[in-house]
């Protein structure tokens, strides 16, 4: 196995223990590691973690739907006003600076790392 | 269903995108509570509906960055494909370590990721775009 994908293994793994165990999207490790450990540019992470989420939470979606855990209705309540966010963000996203996507990241892992504590 | 609680699920949903397509994360830390919060869904319930939103969100959040020339799809299904074995995992921790133990540890290896990252975004405001294809 080559140290790249040796490396993708290990972000994915923890990506899925993160969601496994505490219900946060792998977003919060992969997006970081893609950028700090593969020399990803912020736009490049970004873009390549929610194809990631795409998958991982399809898997989970479906688990959880064996047990009756899924509300489809409410998820396109939820989801279907999201979709516009997410074409908001990403439009918004090519025009700041890919520092700035850091940044705004780092807060974020700050203030995970305070809720998981607390 | 009130107009108010409505109007709170919409706007949540909208800002959890935001927050999805700007940073790249699928947006459970605000569907979640907002399930909860004004739809009255349970948390496990409103862990599974969230999954389910957080792929609407990421399929098009992909799609739109690939538009943008922001997407590596290879490594992406390769981080998304392996993530069940994490997930087993996390099961295998979640049994045999502390979960006192594991928020710490998790929530330093957060602030240690956050560290990097704040270090970068300090540092300079060039990125070099394309020299690590």
């Amino acid at each position: 196995m080559s140290e790249r994908l040796a490396r993708l293994a290990v972000i994915g793994t923890l990506a899925g223990v993160f969601s496994g165990l505490f219900g946060i999207g792998g977003g919060t490790v992969i997006v970081p590691l893609l950028i700090l450990w593969m020399a990803y540019g912020e736009r490049e992470a970004t873009g390549t973690s929610l194809a990631a989420i795409a998958v991982i939470a399809a898997l989970a979606a479906g688990a959880h739907a064996l047990y009756g855990n899924v509300d489809l209705v409410a998820a396109l309540m939820i989801g279907l006003p999201a979709v516009g966010g997410v074409l908001a963000g990403t439009a918004l996203q090519q025009r700041i600076p890919e520092r700035a996507v850091s940044a705004v990241f780092a807060a974020l892992l700050v203030a995970s790392a305070v809720a998981l504590v607390l | 269903m009130e107009a108010l609680d409505l109007a709170g699920l919409l706007l949540i949903g909208f800002f959890a995108g935001m927050l999805g397509g700007l940073v790249g994360v699928g947006g459970g830390v605000l569907f979640v509570p907002g399930l909860v919060i004004f739809l009255g869904e349970s948390q496990l319930e409103a862990e599974g509906t969230s999954l389910l939103a957080m792929v609407f969100v990421a399929v098009v959040g992909a799609v739109r960055q690939g538009g943008y020339g922001n997407l590596r799809l290879r490594d992406g299904l390769v981080v998304g494909a392996l993530s069940p074995i994490g997930v087993a995992a996390g099961t295998v921790l979640a049994n045999n370590v502390p979960e006192r133990t594991l928020q710490v540890c998790f929530a330093v290896l957060q602030l240690y990721l956050a560290y990097g990252l704040a270090r970068r975004a300090l540092r300079s405001p060039t990125p070099s775009r394309g020299a690590n294809g």
